[in-house]
């Protein structure tokens, strides 16, 4: 045999542990895993892009003449709404995924090796927001096509960049039932409680004015709402207004909650 | 912390529930040996790797791996192991060389030195053919294969190997066991697992025989074999008595008992009764046949073979090698008689 050997991973010291760099391209092979997978099973896309063209061409057609009069007026309106609840939407499967990873032999192998513990986690996340691309990209042009004429490309672009993180920011809370839940289908369930009320119950389709006083009163908490309006806004005129910051912030305190929730919950089976 | 053991466990338990899986295990395997586990279906073999392997937390006692300890220092005993687990830890979804570029980037290999070494090994397992086919085309031998490539990426000085042949074909089996022999040619540590006595008996330099949790002997597979006799002799005797109102099962065994100088085991037949008893030298076999019939015993039947993992079993436990799990274990259907 004509192996050269090569002395045990420099990545881990004696102490056992990781360095940040080593962390991040530990990640980074996770991540490449799981671009494999998605090109391997496109199946999987199925979410991501038929979702956006049908709700675009459903919803429009739908509520534009009740809602706003006519069509086009509608969809700087509804394109937002529908470019944020379909991408926030596909961060639920993040959790679904993860679950039925674990249980797979090759769960063990990743365990077994002296990587990161994180590094799967994060891998998984990062992967993940090839996804919310497309959804993004996919629900622009469905947008775009029907007419929409957003005032600002460079806040277009901005948007998408928003929503692609704030989709991040919630898929920590669908990594955490992941990781706790005990079969995918579960995971599913308790995702689609959350996913729910906080993608229909915001102004995604009507404006909250219309709504009764405690449905909207919920509505304008709702980050999401947030996070539409500020879409909305940046599309329009291109200008940031406060509606991004509440939106950033709402993100920031969901992975300040749930990531460490779901780092601890994963450490705990990993 | 030095030691000339690679794997030193006292005392290691898991428990599942109410169920002792691993109930007191020590082992003590030397550096550059391969050390054998043998034990049925749910003796607790895979449970005691998976502790050893830092895959699960001992509810008892300790265990250090080349001197580190698997609950504190986990991350250093994963740095000198690989494991190969009882069901194949590869990723399906990806083909043979993605998984292996994959487990050596986690290792912290370049992209580069990744593929070289993945190429590299392919070739070792003799799977280059199928480098690119997806893993569902495998057969249950080149997963095996695969993932035992998977395990070796780093060069691990310790190798863990849960039921390396189990489900294997005889033909692939052997290959099995050439790579683990070569394993062993290189300087690594190798700790196994298996059902199969003669696998334990080919591969390993000394055995521990668990059952239900419990490491119930250990040696060298000739100090295990001298416990059994290295074979098995049966006999099957017809029922009913002897003209001297003794029955006939009862004379054999009195026969057999001073020929050989151990009690056979009796098993009751539909039409006869089973004997068996461990020699140690297949020539003996005549002394026992010229015994029994100077005591008038008619032989209906006659085999002699390797002891069984049944046999090794009944022999150090009184009880056969059936599954064990949460349920009570089924009545053996071996009595061990001692009058
Ligand atoms: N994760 C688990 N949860 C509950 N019981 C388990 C688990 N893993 C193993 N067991 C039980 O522990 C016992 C030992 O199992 P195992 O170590 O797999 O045996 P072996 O590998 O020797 O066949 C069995 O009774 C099995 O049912
Ligand atoms: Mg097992």
């Amino acid at each position: 045999m004509t192996t050269a050997t090569f002395t045990p991973p420099a990545t881990v010291p004696a102490s056992g542990t990781n360095s940040l760099g080593a962390t991040a391209s530990q990640a980074l092979a996770m991540a490449w895993r799981g671009l494999i997978k998605i090109r391997r099973t496109p199946e999987q896309l199925v979410d991501v892009t038929v979702q956006p063209i049908l709700f675009t061409l459903m919803f429009t057609f739908l509520f534009g003449g009740a809602i706003a009069g006519s069509i086009a007026d509608y969809l700087p309106t509804i394109i937002p709404g529908i470019l944020v609840q379909t991408v926030i939407t596909t961060s639920m499967v993040t959790g679904v995924q993860l679950r039925e990873d674990m249980d797979k032999g090759v769960f063990d192998r990743f365990r077994s090796l002296p990587i990161a513990r994180i590094a799967p986690l994060a891998g998984a996340l990062l992967a993940d927001t090839v996804r919310y691309l497309i959804a993004t990209t996919l629900t622009v042009v469905m947008g775009l096509i029907l007419g929409w004429r957003p005032g600002s490309v460079v806040g277009v672009v901005l948007s998408g960049l928003l929503v692609m993180f704030c989709a991040w920011s919630l898929s920590w809370i669908f990594a955490f039932a992941g990781v706790s839940a005990r079969t995918a289908a579960s995971v599913q369930g308790i995702s689609f409680l959350v996913l729910f009320p906080l993608t229909f119950l915001s102004n995604a389709f009507v404006p909250a004015d219309t709504l009764p006083g405690w449905l909207k009163a919920f509505v304008d908490v709702n980050p999401v709402s947030h996070l539409i309006t500020a879409v909305r806004e940046l599309s329009a005129t291109g200008t940031a207004t406060s509606e991004v910051l509440w939106a950033l912030l709402g993100a920031l305190v969901v992975v300040l909650v749930f990531a460490p929730l779901a780092v601890r919950g994963y450490m705990r089976k990993a | 912390m030095t030691t000339s053991h690679a794997i030193e466990a006292r005392g290691l338990v898991k428990v599942f529930g109410d169920n002792r899986a691993v109930d007191g295990v020590d082992l003590e395997v030397r550096t550059g040996s391969v050390y054998g586990v043998l034990g049925p279906n749910g003796a607790g073999k895979t449970t005691t790797i998976r502790m050893l392997a830092t895959l699960l937390r001992p509810d008892g006692g300790t265990a250090t791996v080349l001197g580190h300890d698997v609950v504190r220092e986990p991350q250093a005993v994963r740095s000198l192991i690989g494991v190969t687990g009882q069901y194949a830890s590869v990723d399906e979804a990806l083909s043979a060389t993605e998984n292996l570029v994959l487990f050596g980037r986690l290792l912290g290999l370049s992209g580069r030195a990744a593929r070289l070494k993945s190429a590299e090994l392919l070739e070792e397992f003799d799977l280059t053919a199928a480098a690119k086919r997806p893993l569902k085309d495998f057969s249950g031998g080149m997963r095996r294969r695969l993932d035992l490539a998977a395990s070796l990426i780093a060069r691990p000085p310790l190798i863990f190997l849960d039921e390396p042949t189990t489900g294997l074909d005889p033909r692939t089996r052997l290959q099995m066991w050439d790579t683990i022999r070569r394993l062993v040619a290189e300087g690594s540590t190798v700790l196994l697992t298996t059902q199969y006595l003669d696998e334990a008996d080919q591969l390993a330099d000394r055995i521990a025989v668990i059952d239900r949790g419990r490491v119930v002997a250990e040696g060298t597979a000739d100090d295990l074999k001298k416990s059994v006799g290295s074979q098995a002799l049966q006999l099957v005797v017809p029922l009913g008595s002897l003209p001297d109102g003794v029955p006939v099962a009862r004379a054999a065994q009195a026969a057999v008992l001073e020929v050989v100088g151990q009690e056979a085991v009796v098993t009751p037949l539909a039409d006869g009764t089973r004997l068996t008893v461990p020699l140690d030298m297949a020539a003996a076999v005549a002394d026992v046949l010229v015994r029994l019939r100077a005591a008038d015993v008619e032989v209906r039947e006659l085999t002699l073979s390797k002891p069984t993992l049944d046999e090794v079993f009944l022999a150090l436990t009184g009880h056969g090698a059936e599954p064990q799990g949460e349920t009570e274990p089924a009545a053996p259907t071996l009595e061990k008689v001692t009058a």
